[in-house]
């Protein structure tokens, strides 16, 4: 695996990984894969089905942990600190790296329930006022706000596909996470709220350090500005996304992105 | 063009049978089901024919009119005891009883006193100690009949006792009631003051211990196995064992409960606390079943959504599993507390068939349950028992039918879509 070092200099890389494994029991899912995420950056992993870049993406906020056969290692970094230590809080980590899944699931309560739970169990608002706010200011940056806001006490089930994807990102961001994992988020939408979605990453950019895995080539040239391209396991290119679209360095990735395969 | 086989046929005539054969075959299987169905609802029909024919006689009972002269046959007691709480036993001891009896004779000819219960002398006690002023004249009392007249006012007598409580009707001295005693009494010898209140309340009791150990046990052991517990070999057979405790005989249980609760730990034995003990043993198993299908049951989406934002595993069964699983857990518990309910043999090991005349008082008193007083009554030779039976009867499948309503209604409140 030959990379590309040069794009890669992101000075202050909010996630680090070296040299991850991933395995489900005696099988591995990821093959020794380093990465830097950056602050301000959005990063897209491509790559065909079952490559690992779901795996990979989960082992980054340590939900992996709740699959009983899987096993990682490596390193990964969050601010430096690994963590994968025995002193890194899992349920801290989780706050700070907030996660946004491929099936909008929002929980069967309110609207503002779903959107004020992470906040209301890690004490962020200490009174209902203060919850209030939060609430407002996150389904403000999910762009849900106009659309909900005279309907809060409503289930947060009975909006639309699109709507409650947006709603999960404002439970996401409630909790003022430092990076946002998203696992193909649009892939259960229709192209007007995928639209929509793809706004909202442009609009969080620079807030929260964001990752995303998708199918959808044009969606990762769209949002993303780093882009992985993960092949059966494995850590293929990793570069500035003009670059992996137009003149990839890699022979595989050069045949993925153009429809050879995947 | 070139074939290897000849294109399929569709209009020929063994194609034609086959399709016929279909829809016979379609035909019969819908009537087997139809018959299937009004086969069982023929039974359930018949069923609650007979229990109600029988049984709603059950909740009354024949009165006879029976004057009593308190100044012909005066009842001497010292009025200043009526109101002492032995005053029963100074109305007994002035030989009421045997006024009451005379009285009978004296209004229903030779066996006037055989024609009333031989309880009903309590009835003219309870009347007088309300109102000691009785004593000083004459009243007309309704007393309760004998099993006997009871029977055949209600269903009607041949020979002479028929004649008699014919005439008796004709010259309306008789009235049919509600029977109070019946919803106010313990068992009795006597069918005119044998009552269903006794077991109610035992079963009552005993269903209600058994939902307290059982539920709060059964719920736990199957949040843990479903969400905490290693999958290996030993909650493997933990699992099994749940299983198969599920389907191990009541009976078992019975002697179960005999050897290690009375036996050993030496609680109270006929009592509500043991029964109910015995009936969690019985039910955790149900419980523990029913609750890992429901808390299986909660989209695993939900559990990375409150992981994601940083729930603790705790907080995710607490938060979001649980409620999402408590209409299927309530579902279950209510069944497994219904058959609970309805259980008759591992009572009998611990003592709960014993003829007790009281009405239970507390958990650790002698006490009987419902299914048990059906047992018990079925069994008696007097004739009245026959529908005091089937209206105990009907008084059980009450409750259980309740218990269902109640199953159903917390399913539905509870029950939220995703």
């Amino acid at each position: 695996m030959t990379m590309t070092q040069d794009d890669l200099t992101i000075a202050d890389p909010k996630m680090t990984a070296k040299g991850v494994d991933v395995f489900y029991g005696q099988k591995q899912a990821i093959n020794d894969v380093s990465i830097d995420v950056g602050t301000d950056l959005v990063t897209a992993f491509i790559g065909p089905s079952g490559c690992g870049k779901s795996t990979f993406l989960r082992s980054l906020n340590r939900m992996n942990d709740t699959v009983a056969s899987a096993r990682v290692t490596g390193t990964i970094l969050l601010d430096g600190e690994d963590i994968y230590a025995p002193s890194m809080d899992v349920v801290q980590l989780r706050a700070r790296v907030g996660m946004v899944f491929q099936k909008p699931n929002p929980f069967p309560k309110s609207i503002y329930d779903n959107v004020g739970y992470g906040p209301r169990i890690h004490g962020l608002a200490p009174s209902k006022a203060d919850l209030d706010v939060i609430v407002e200011r996150a389904l403000v940056r999910a762009g849900l706000w106009d659309e909900v806001k005279d309907r809060l006490g409503e289930s947060g089930t009975a909006l639309s596909g699109g709507q409650q994807q947006r709603l999960c990102i404002a439970r996401a961001i409630a909790v003022d996470p430092e990076v946002i994992l998203m696992d193909e988020p649009c892939s259960a939408l229709d192209p007007i709220a995928t639209a929509k979605i793809e706004e909202l990453i442009h609009e969080l950019r620079g807030k929260y350090a964001i990752v995303i895995v998708t199918h959808n080539m044009q969606q990762a040239a769209r949002v993303s500005q780093r882009t992985a391209f993960f092949h059966l396991g494995t850590l293929v290119e990793y570069g500035k996304t003009t670059d992996i679209f137009t003149n990839p360095k890699q022979e595989r990735t050069k045949d993925y992105i153009t429809g050879r395969y995947g | 063009m070139n074939r290897e086989t000849a294109p399929t046929d569709w209009k020929g005539a063994a194609m034609q049978k086959r399709i016929a054969g279909r829809y016979a075959a379609e035909r019969r299987f819908k009537l087997f089901g139809l018959g299937a169905v009004l086969l069982s609802g023929l039974f359930l029909a018949f069923l609650l024919f007979v229990m109600v024919g029988n049984g709603l006689r059950g909740f009354t009972y024949t009165n006879v009119e029976v004057p009593i002269d308190f100044k012909a046959m005066p009842l001497t007691v010292d009025a200043s005891r009526l109101g002492d709480a032995d005053a029963d036993q100074a109305i007994a001891d002035a030989g009421l009883a045997d006024i009451v009896a005379f009285a009978a004779d004296e209004a229903l000819g030779a066996d006037g006193a055989k024609m009333i219960s031989e309880n009903a002398w309590k009835e003219v006690r309870t009347q007088i100690k309300a109102d000691p002023a009785i004593l000083q004249g004459k009243t007309v009392f309704h007393l309760p009949a004998s099993s006997e007249v009871d029977i055949a006012a209600k269903e009607g007598a041949k020979g002479a006792l028929g004649a008699k409580v014919d005439a008796l009707q004709r010259d309306g001295k008789l009235s049919t009631g509600i029977h109070w005693p019946f919803f106010k009494n313990a068992d009795a010898t006597d069918p005119a003051v044998a009552g269903i209140w006794g077991a109610l309340k035992g079963s009552v009791l005993t269903i209600f211990i058994a939902f307290l150990i059982a539920f709060p046990t059964g719920v736990l052991a199957a949040l843990y196995l479903e969400e905490y517990a290693p999958k290996n070999r030993w909650t493997d057979l933990i699992e099994v064992s749940i299983n198969n405790l599920a389907a191990v005989p009541s009976i078992i249980f019975g002697l179960l409960a005999l050897a290690v609760f009375i036996n050993w730990f030496g609680i109270c034995q006929a009592s509500p606390l043991v029964g109910g003990l015995t009936l969690a043993l019985m039910t955790m198993p149900v419980i523990v079943i029913a609750s890992r299908n429901a808390i299986k049951s909660v989209p695993p989406s939900i559990r990375d959504a409150a992981l994601g934002v940083g729930a603790s595993p705790v907080q995710v069964v607490f938060h979001h599993v649980l409620p999402l699983a408590l209409p299927g857990i309530l579902t279950g518990t209510i069944i497994g507390m219904a058959r609970a309910l309805g259980e008759t043999a591992p009572l009998l090991l611990v003592g709960m068939r014993a003829f007790i005349g009281d009405v239970p008082g507390g958990i650790c008193s002698p006490s009987t349950v419902l299914p048990m007083q059906i047992f018990l009554w079925s069994d008696e030779v007097d004739r009245g028992f026959v529908e005091k039976t089937s209206a105990a009867i009907i008084v059980l499948l009450i409750v259980l039918l309740s218990m269902n309503a109640l199953a159903i209604y917390l399913r539905n409140k509870f029950e939220k879509r995703w």
